[in-house]
């Protein structure tokens, strides 16, 4: 605990510092609040969005359909690139247009996608799929590919079929991969639900942000990217939980293989 | 259905394999008969790339060889084979498998019922001497005892046949040296037909019935030596006479050539 708390110490106290210093900056030279706000002020935003503007609910909603879509998009990568490394003809078919839809920023396709899903959730979790997809996908596909010529070997000379090949080696081969992949989709994923509730919504943290922005209310807005901020943190270490749970072998596998 | 002893457990007549790059065409082996009798031990010895592996590749029938036939226990080798068990160099083990699980692998390919063959896993992990490691995984486990581990799961299917490709060229002399003592109680124990490739002569005098020397590519035996020394031998029986003899016969064969002088 105390070497935790050491370990943790400088960290913090240049957070304090550089906190301190900025108060002290925008105190002193009297920067106006709707160019940048005091990290007091930031606070009592943060505080007051809690109490008062139910940031609670909002962050809720922009969560769920950060996570929604992300499962959705990497099952579907999953799948796709299942698909693509099992029948090398549907890498073929298949392949050029994921890489076509990739090319295409998401944002630009965002308008049509809340047209034809609407102003609610379900246009975002859309959105986020889309984005979540591919970083999953590609990564599904290099770890289905990368198995060692010994550990082949070792399938065929047992007389294993391409089924058993796929669920004996190679899926478990891929996981490390995967998990490289889902890392980036997670990340992705709050920026597509932000950048949906940017271009439609009526509810959410980004729909927040553009009401701050609008109001030049800056100090909510701050307090808004802290809130996004917390939640980005708090995915990626669920995130982290997990992939220490499922690929427990990846970080010993180098010392493994030597 | 287990073949009587004496009887032929693998026959290989004009084998040859040529890989072909393009224009150009390498013979790795070439003309290569043998006869390995069921229950027998037999050590292949030759310099590198002299096509061991290849022969190994072609018996296990992942490959189809150029010409020639293997036989095997009187059917033609086609593809691989369910009656082969196979140790490679690297012990090839799954890390995400545990112990146990990695020596139940050619049961779960080979759809064999698990609960039955938990059992016998168990038993075969004590013969290696790795009783009480079956649920940890194979990277909490040295070199040595990984490979004792894929010794376990060559042997878990009950294959009569045995293949090992330079199964301890990985390992430090020390652990080598035990490893050899711990194979000739497990061949004892169990009584496989062994075909052991191996590019160390003292091992493959201490291990073998019979000692096959090859020649450089493309592959072809210079001569097939047998071995007298009684079993179950020890390290002591390394320091007789007759066994430095061997060593020093088979030495000759394969250094002849390239020293240009008789030893």
């Amino acid at each position: 605990m105390i070497a935790r708390l050491r370990h943790a110490a400088l960290p913090l106290a240049v957070f304090v510092i550089f906190i301190a210093v900025w108060e002290t900056i925008i105190r002193g030279l009297d920067v106006p609040s709707y160019l940048v706000p005091a990290p007091s002020a930031v606070a009592g935003a943060f505080w007051r969005g809690f109490t008062e503007a139910h940031y609670l609910t909002h962050a809720a909603i922009t969560g769920f359909q950060a996570v929604s879509g992300f499962i959705a998009g990497s099952l579907l990568g999953l799948a796709i690139g299942t698909l693509v490394v099992v029948f090398p003809i549907a890498e073929r078919i298949v392949y050029p247009y994921v890489v076509a839809l990739q090319t295409v920023p998401k944002v630009a396709v965002a308008p049509l996608i809340i047209v034809w899903f609407g102003f609610g959730m379900e246009s975002k979790i859309v959105i986020v799929a889309l984005v979540s997809l591919f970083p999953v996908l590609v990564n599904v596909i290099a770890g289905l590919k990368a198995v060692d010529q010994d550990r082949l070997d070792l399938m065929s000379a047992l007389g294993a079929s391409r089924w058993q090949i796929l669920r004996y080696l190679r899926l478990p081969n891929a996981l490390p991969f995967v998990f490289a992949g889902l890392n980036t989709a997670i990340v992705f994923s709050v920026i597509g639900a932000i950048v949906g509730e940017f271009v439609g919504a009526n509810k959410g943290i980004g729909f927040l942000i553009l009401q701050a922005n609008f109001a030049l209310d800056i100090a909510a807005a701050f307090a808004l990217f802290v809130v996004l901020s917390i939640m980005g943190v708090a995915l990626h270490a669920a995130l982290q939980w997990l992939q220490r749970r499922v690929v427990f072998w990846a970080q010993a596998e180098e010392h493994f293989r030597a | 259905m287990a073949p009587a002893q004496g009887e032929t457990a693998l026959a290989i007549r004009g084998l040859g394999m040529v890989y072909r790059r393009g224009e150009a065409a390498v013979a790795a082996l070439a003309g290569f008969d043998l006869d390995v009798a069921d229950r027998e031990f037999v050590a292949i010895v030759g310099p590198s790339g002299c096509g061991k592996s290849t022969l190994l590749k072609l018996v296990t029938g992942l490959r189809p060889p150029t010409t020639g036939s293997i036989t095997l226990y009187g059917r033609q080798v086609a593809g691989p084979r369910p009656d082969v068990g196979i140790v490679f160099q690297s012990p090839v083990l799954f890390p995400w498998r545990t112990v146990l699980d990695n020596v139940l692998l050619p049961a779960d390919v080979l759809r064999l019922p698990r609960a039955e063959y938990t059992g016998r896993a168990m038993e075969l992990l004590d013969l290696v001497g790795l009783g009480g490691f079956e649920r940890m995984y194979p990277q909490e486990l040295s070199g040595g005892m990984q490979q004792r581990a894929a010794i376990a799961r060559a042997l878990v299917h009950d294959a009569p046949l045995l293949l090992m490709d330079e199964p301890f060229g990985a390992l430090d002399a020390m652990t080598r040296e035990q490893m050899n003592l711990e194979l000739q109680r497990i061949w004892s124990a169990r009584r496989k037909t062994v075909v052991f490739i191996t590019h160390s002569i003292t091992e493959a005098v201490f291990l073998a019935d019979r000692i096959v020397v090859m020649s450089p590519r493309p592959g072809r035996i210079l001569e097939v030596i047998a071995n007298p020394i009684p079993r179950l031998r020890s390290m002591e029986d390394t320091l007789r006479p007759e066994f430095g003899a061997m060593v020093h016969r088979v030495r000759g064969l394969l250094g002849g050539t390239a020293t240009g002088a008789a030893l």
